[in-house]
């Protein structure tokens, strides 16, 4: 108990856990704008969007986040010079690796949330698509009336999966440096190797409290949102 | 694909045609705006205020990887490392996961819950703090040192990871087989132990094998954070050789190009596996991936509490 009081005093735990949370929320909404373009480009009629898409999520889904995340902060921004945050503030460092860190969360994981959709368009039935265009809608608006609502709904589950592996990947960003749950675990343990076991149990429980609840909402909210057929 | 996005517009007349031809060059011409913005971004064109240009297209940079010293000496040492990590953890995983599977499914109650905890537990924490802490343990109590302790470090973290995951799958291969399967072996007279190694296990373990081919993708990409417990995987490796020879962006280039190449090829693997798997004589349930994609092959495997309900089957 003194162990679990000293590491909450000593070291900035719930500030760590926050900004895992803000790097999994600012990510998450990222990886969902840039996902839902991609997949759109995938369905599309147009054969340079359709190559555009399948190559933009084989590129991601097959490089190690670790590489991007490096990529971005010491190729973009310490090699070629672009900075995300205000170069007078006095937290410009740290506000630049986050950012970039928050470019990184995105870009990779639109890859995942692309598959997600294009498989929740999986699960609507040929029929609904040839319904839609039997009454004279176009492709945009087939997609945009008919076919994306339900794909959104279908989709639910393999998108929860998608952000509780974001959530669980914001702990990369440790690599470059960012004072979240991982690499603020890494420090303490330096720091306090005699409470490895309990630091370890700290920072592992925080994920858990972050995705089961992620995981319970999901599981409720796809079967809510399931179409019934 | 074409399967699919075929529904979801008709033959296009000439009217349509036009227009198709209209967004393909607007769209073409954003994709090459992209392609053009990041070439010259790369090069450093708009000459930078306040320093040198660093163009990353400059030859000096790009002739390392045409010497056979680059590769003998940092990238094919780097790619050993990854793959052996890799390998190491897959076979670990492979076992203690399918030890994990079956005390999930056994019939004693606390086997069960002991196993089904575990599994919960070490599925919801991100690999890198496994990796973390097995570094330490492994220096602190376990007292491993030299190039043994990182290498230490990146197999268990991967393996506790990893094992969960084919866990879930061996049990989610399990619960999705037909009930007459066990109810079959029960009624033969096998013990429920038996039935399940002899008869569930083998079923459920081919069915899953796309998936576990796919975790092997996953399992690649992750021993990439070994790099930050000082392993010498393809990343490390790839940060010495730039640091060498001051070529960070086109490395990192290099680097995903190979992770990429080695990936794709597994993801095919996966895919001709479940095509063969389809097709074949004894076609067990295949696991349910919809349609015409080889679904999301990598990354977050569907665990299974919020499993999509399975498919019907194709018997």
């Amino acid at each position: 108990m003194t162990g679990f009081v000293e590491l909450f005093t000593r070291y900035d735990v719930l500030g760590a856990f926050w900004l895992t949370i803000q790097l999994s929320l600012l990510g998450a909404l990222g990886a969902l704008v840039i996902g839902l373009v991609i997949a759109i480009c995938r369905v599309s009629p147009v054969a340079v969007l359709q190559k555009f898409g399948t190559a933009y999520v084989t590129v991601f889904r097959n490089t190690p986040l670790t590489l991007i995340v490096a990529f971005c902060l010491l190729g973009l921004s310490f090699t070629l010079g672009i900075t995300l945050s205000d170069p007078n503030s006095p937290t410009s460092i740290t506000d630049n690796g986050v950012r970039w860190a928050i470019v990184a969360l995105a870009f990779y994981h639109a890859s995942f949330v692309a598959e997600a959709i294009r498989s929740g368009i999986n699960t609507v039935p040929q029929g609904q698509a040839e319904a839609a265009r039997s009454i004279g809608l176009g492709f945009a608006s087939t997609l945009r009336y008919v076919v994306l609502p339900q794909a959104m709904r279908g989709a639910v589950a393999p998108l929860g999966n998608t952000l509780i592996a974001l959530t669980k990947n914001t702990t990369v960003a440790a690599t470059i440096g960012v004072a979240e749950l991982a690499f603020q675990m890494k420090n303490m343990i330096e720091f306090s190797p005699q409470y490895l076991y309990l630091i370890f149990f700290v920072m592992a429980s925080a994920f858990v409290i972050l995705t089961l609840p992620i995981g319970l909402l999901f599981t409720w909210l796809s079967n809510r949102l399931a179409v019934q057929r | 694909m074409s399967a699919e996005a075929s529904v979801l517009f008709d033959a296009p007349g000439p009217k349509a045609r036009a227009r198709y031809r209209l967004i393909a060059i607007a769209g073409g011409l954003v994709v090459a705006a992209l392609l053009v913005w990041l070439v010259l971004r790369l090069a450093d064109f708009p000459a930078p205020v306040g320093r040198t240009p660093n163009n990353q297209w400059a030859p000096e940079k790009w002739l390392p990887f045409l010497q056979p010293q680059t590769w003998t000496s940092y990238l094919l040492p780097g790619l050993w490392g990854t793959l052996l990590a890799a390998v190491t953890a897959v076979v670990a995983s492979l076992f203690f996961g399918l030890l994990l599977g079956i005390g999930r499914l056994v019939q004693i109650r606390w086997v069960r819950w002991a196993c089904g905890a575990f599994v919960e537990f070490f599925r919801a924490v991100p690999v890198l703090m496994m990796m973390l802490f097995a570094y330490y343990a492994g220096l602190f109590l376990l007292k491993i040192t030299g190039a043994a302790l990182p290498f230490f470090g990146v197999v268990v973290g991967l393996t506790l990871y990893n094992s969960c995951v084919i866990a879930e799958l061996i049990r989610s291969g399990v619960n999705n087989l037909p009930h007459g399967q066990r109810e079959a072996g029960l009624a033969i007279g096998l013990t429920p132990l038996r039935t399940l190694v002899t008869i569930l296990l083998p079923q459920a373990v081919t069915a899953m094998l796309p998936s576990m081919v796919s975790q092997l993708v996953v399992i690649l990409k992750d021993s990439a954070l070994g790099s930050m417990i000082s392993y010498l995987d393809l990343l490390r490796s790839g940060t010495y050789l730039s640091t060498a020879y001051g070529n960070l962006i086109p490395t990192m280039i290099v680097l995903a190009t190979m992770y990429i190449l080695v990936n794709s090829a597994l993801t095919r693997l996966a895919g001709w596996i479940q095509n063969r798997l389809r097709r074949g004589p004894r076609a067990v349930a295949a696991p349910a991936t919809g349609g015409m994609v080889p679904s999301v092959a990598s990354e977050p495997v569907v665990p299974a509490t919020i499993m999509p309900p399975p498919e019907q089957r194709e018997r």
